[in-house]
């Protein structure tokens, strides 16, 4: 059943995409390209040769299945819809970023094989608010350990205190981990996705010298980024209906579907931040996540 | 016995390289052999202790007041031996080729002599039950360690660089003293059997003295100045060595003196995580704003220090309040980061010295592109760059993953306020853990990949073998390690409980919960591996038949991109240490382009440490005024120096008399 999940996601993945440019499109007014959009761009990006730079050795190759594989992995210690993950440990969080991890420090290493100076301007804001955001995961994640006593996150959500006045924590942690996951899939506030103008972007320009099979590695990559950390955060929404009935599934999806649509609306009602402001705030989120974990010391 | 075996060996070749001073080739085979042969012979029976084997203990009287030459290999000795014994013989054998470079030029016996001197003194070091004999073989490390760091004399940094050291060591050494003097007036005795403190000032008191003591050695803020100014100086195999092993002997000191002091209380826990706080977070934020490539890694070490220090005080904190997954896993995680420690800085220090070998510079913004001259170098590198950013499925992930999950069995093990300190170890690991990956992208980067910022000389190509083979096996190493955690850390059941007390409910359930979580950690690792290796094959197959092709890298349609157009490693860090620079105080020096027809503009930053700038220079300045007064008994005439000896003498005899 959860390698069923597991697939399940790996299919499903880039639809989140799609919702999100759709729903967009709605508040621009346009129609907007259909919701599979990612499918056929990948399907088409896989059917081309590839151009690299000469700048560039088998680090830059590497890049992209190193973050493929690595975000994959982490996958399968996600649980999805109230059902355990294929593999679930004590301490698999820490695995499960320290994954993600490892995929930024080879996108970055592939970036700056380029020598361009756009592209090492990308990595260099990728690590920075890479390593401001880590906080704030880890300590709402520490709000959910204390408040459940387990160290594995199916067992954590499984044992999330469904009493009404434990929901403060909760609100809390998912407030902090909306702007985390905003910040580590570069969507606005932090990073423009569909601008251009390399000189604004953040992990766009990274990927500026990637094309046919490795730009699409690296889009689907970025997808099932997505699908991770919005399931961290839909799966302790949902932690009402955890583990129990067939509704878990449907509603998991609804809520994907969901979180979609409000990054959607997000971004078509906010400009992007100043650089300089960025850190701020992530810093704020790692403090609600601090402050959430207060709440539940009580 | 084979250990002092190897001891007697290392001490002998040293010699005989010393006075075979004439050939530099014969000093660097004794030198190198005696390295390499008396480090395998001493690993036999680090490895028997550790597998279980009785420790090995050995009594002599010995004519020094209060010495005795006692010594002891117990578990928590030979764990501390393993990075000494792993890494002298690479890095002996890395720098015979080395320090080829020098031959006819520099006594190359006396270097090969104080290298076998330290070795040995570091493995009397970690055996000696005796504070006398503790002190002298600490004071020939660091005596020893001071002639390889001013390899290079005829430099002025470097002299400056050995002045810091040699000052810096003895300071600690002086509280050393005084801790070794109280703990043997209270215990009536020098021997480490008899040490046992049951009043609770005194413990702390010694508790504070070992801090700083050890802490010196170690590289804890505020006491690591002398660090990021000795390791560059040194030549790169002493520096490998320096801050793989060496340093780790302040973290020995405490760990054992914890073995003394009874029960902690709970502040020494929060000490020791502020301490570690402080280290891991400014060791990090300094080494990332550093432009000369051995002192970045010097400052890496402060920060991987600090690190272990979280781990010493989550074991402390665990201790005191009786909780034993925390205190397991909390020195568990400690004592692995020290062995990871060791082969990834190991590593990544040899590999700096590659660099300097073969370019002759260790500014990181004047190179670039490396990799396609140095494959080897540079792949030993990438694998030292991700273990030591402690990133899965290498052996830096697998020591953090433990100090993670120590910090949260304490949230649920703990009750009220102490969880803050776990939360503060959480918060600090993670967001350590994001600066290293910034840190190691901006070095590798800079280093091996674009294109050169300033034109290689012609002959920078790969190192030789002899160099190249270290490197390989240390990166194999880290690999090995990372896969294999779950194999290594069982070995820590004879190691643990000389630290936490044998009575301590320790066993079953640490290794349970640990073993369970690195078995399932080494799946994710070979899992990803497989998907890896499937990508690769796939991506191959996807471009087996098609047009792939090379072309410049697109810079906005600019076609004629240079090398001069890349981002440095300075303006990679900027906005980082732009963020910090509250912590950090980097200097600009900028001379702006101006006028109708601007000449040129330059911008220069240079991040020196605040400690040494606020702290000690301030020190050292009002202690120099202090003692000026006194300079007028120093003449330098001999008639007057007699005659202070008379007085002396005369003084001496009144008051026998009287």
């Amino acid at each position: 059943m959860p390698l069923l999940h597991f697939f399940l996601s790996l299919l499903l993945a880039p639809l989140l995409l799609g919702i999100i440019n759709r729903t967009k499109a709605v508040f621009a007014g346009r129609k907007g390209p259909p919701l599979g959009q990612l499918y056929y761009d990948l399907a088409k990006l896989l059917r081309k040769g590839a151009v690299y730079s000469q700048t560039t050795t088998w680090v830059f190759r590497a890049g992209p299945l190193v973050g493929l594989a690595a975000v994959i992995a982490a996958l399968a210690l996600l649980p999805l819809a109230g059902r355990s993950a294929v593999l679930a440990f004590g301490g698999d969080i820490v695995v499960f970023a320290y994954l993600l991890g490892l995929a930024r420090f080879f996108t970055v290493l592939a970036a700056l094989d380029t020598g361009s100076s756009f592209e090492g301007m990308g990595a260099s804001r990728e690590v920075q608010f890479a390593a401001l955001a880590e906080p704030a995961l880890f300590l709402g994640l520490m709000a959910l350990v204390r408040q459940t006593s387990q160290l594995s996150l199916t067992a954590i959500y499984e044992h999330l205190p469904l009493g009404l006045e434990h929901q403060i924590g909760l609100a809390l942690v998912a407030a902090a981990w909306i702007i985390v996951l905003l910040a580590e899939n570069s969507r606005l506030p932090v990073d423009d996705p569909s601008t251009h103008l390399e000189l604004t972007m953040i992990h766009e320009v990274m990927v500026l010298d990637h094309g046919g099979p490795d730009l699409a590695f690296i889009l689907y990559a970025a997808a099932l980024k997505l699908w991770l950390l919005g399931a961290l955060l839909v799966n302790l929404m949902l932690s009402f209906f955890q583990g129990s009935s067939w509704i878990g599934g449907p509603l998991f999806l609804l809520g994907m579907g969901a979180l979609a649509v409000l990054i959607g609306v997000i971004e078509s009602s906010m400009a992007r931040l100043r650089l300089n402001q960025v850190p701020h705030l992530l810093v704020g989120a790692g403090a609600l996540a601090a402050l959430a974990a207060v709440f539940v010391l009580r | 016995m084979l250990l002092l075996l190897a001891v007697a060996l290392l001490i002998t070749t040293g010699l005989a390289a010393l006075f075979s001073y004439r050939s530099p080739r014969l000093s660097s085979f004794w030198g190198v052999g005696g390295a390499v042969l008396g480090c395998g012979l001493g690993l036999v029976p680090v490895a028997q202790t550790l597998l279980g084997a009785p420790a090995f203990s050995l009594y002599r009287p010995w004519s020094v007041p209060y010495g005795s030459f006692a010594i002891e290999l117990d578990a928590l000795s030979a764990f501390f031996l393993l990075p000494v014994l792993i890494l002298s013989p690479l890095a002996a054998l890395y720098g015979c080729q080395y320090l080829a470079h020098w031959h006819g030029r520099k006594s190359i016996g006396a270097s090969w002599f104080f290298y076998n001197v330290l070795v040995a003194s570091m493995i009397l070091v970690f055996v000696a039950r005796n504070g006398m004999l503790f002190l002298i073989s600490w004071e020939i490390t660091a005596l020893s360690s001071f002639f390889l760091v001013v390899f290079e004399h005829e430099k002025a940094a470097v002299r400056q660089a050995g002045w810091i050291y040699l000052v810096a060591t003895h300071i600690g050494t002086a509280f050393l003293l005084v801790f070794f003097m109280l703990l043997g007036r209270h215990s009536g005795g020098l021997d480490f059997a008899g040490f046992a403190v049951h009043s609770a000032p005194l413990a702390s008191l010694l508790f504070l003295l070992a801090l700083i003591g050890f802490g010196a050695k170690a590289g804890f803020v505020p006491f690591h100045v002398w660090l990021p100014e000795a390791h560059p100086a040194a030549p790169s195999h002493v520096s490998a060595l320096m801050s793989g092993a060496m340093i780790k002997m302040g973290i020995y000191g405490l760990v054992r003196t914890l073995t003394f002091l009874g029960s902690p209380p709970a502040w020494w826990g929060v000490l020791l995580i502020a301490i570690g706080l402080s280290s891991g977070i400014l060791g990090i934020l300094l080494a990332l704003a550093q432009g000369d490539l051995k002192r970045l890694l010097a400052y890496s070490s402060v920060e991987n220090i600090g690190i272990i220090a979280l781990g010493l005080g989550l074991g402390i904190l665990g201790l005191h309040a009786e909780a034993p997954l925390l205190a397991t896993f909390g020195f568990a995680g400690a004592l692995f980061h020290v062995l990871n420690h060791s082969l990834f800085k190991g590593l990544l220090f040899l590999g700096a010295g590659a660099l300097l070998q073969q370019t002759g510079t260790r500014q990181i913004d004047h190179l670039g592109g490396l990799l396609k001259r140095m494959p080897w170098t540079g792949a030993a590198f990438l694998i030292g760059a991700v273990a030591i950013a402690g990133l899965p499925p290498l052996n830096g992930f697998a020591g953090e993953f433990l100090l993670y999950l120590g910090a949260f069995y304490s949230a649920t093990e703990l009750s009220g306020l102490a969880v803050f300190q776990s939360m503060a170890v959480v918060a600090g690991l993670s967001l350590i853990g994001g600066l290293a990956v910034a840190c190691f992208t901006r070095v590798f980067g800079a280093l091996f990949l674009g294109a050169p910022r300033t034109p290689h000389p012609a002959a920078v190509g790969e190192v030789g073998w002899v160099m190249r083979l270290p490197m390989l096996i240390l990166a194999g190493a880290c690999i090995f390690v990372g896969l294999g955690a779950f194999a290594i850390v069982p070995s820590l059941a004879y190691v643990l409980p000389i630290i936490v007390g044998p009575d301590f409910a320790l066993a079953p359930a640490f290794f349970q919960q640990a073993s369970s979580s690195l078995n399932n950690l080494s799946l994710v690792a070979l899992g990803f591996l497989v998907l890896l290796a499937l990508l690769v094959a796939l991506r191959h197959r996807l471009l087996r038949r098609r047009t792939v092709d090379e072309q410049l890298t697109w810079d906005c349609g600019y076609a004629l991109p240079s090398a001069r157009m890349q981002y440095t490693a300075s303006s990679f860090a900027q906005p980082l240490t732009q963020f910090f620079a509250f912590f950090l105080q980097t200097r600009r020096h900028v001379s702006m382009p101006a006028g109708i027809l601007p000449a040129a503009a330059s911008l220069h930053t240079e991040t020196p440490d605040v400690f040494q700038e606020v702290l000690y220079r301030r020190f050292f300045i009002y202690i120099r005024a202090a003692l000026a007064k006194w300079r007028r008994f120093q003449q330098g005439t001999v008639q007057l120096y007699i005659l202070y000896i008379a007085l002396t003498l005369l003084a001496l005899m009144i008051w026998k008399l009287s």
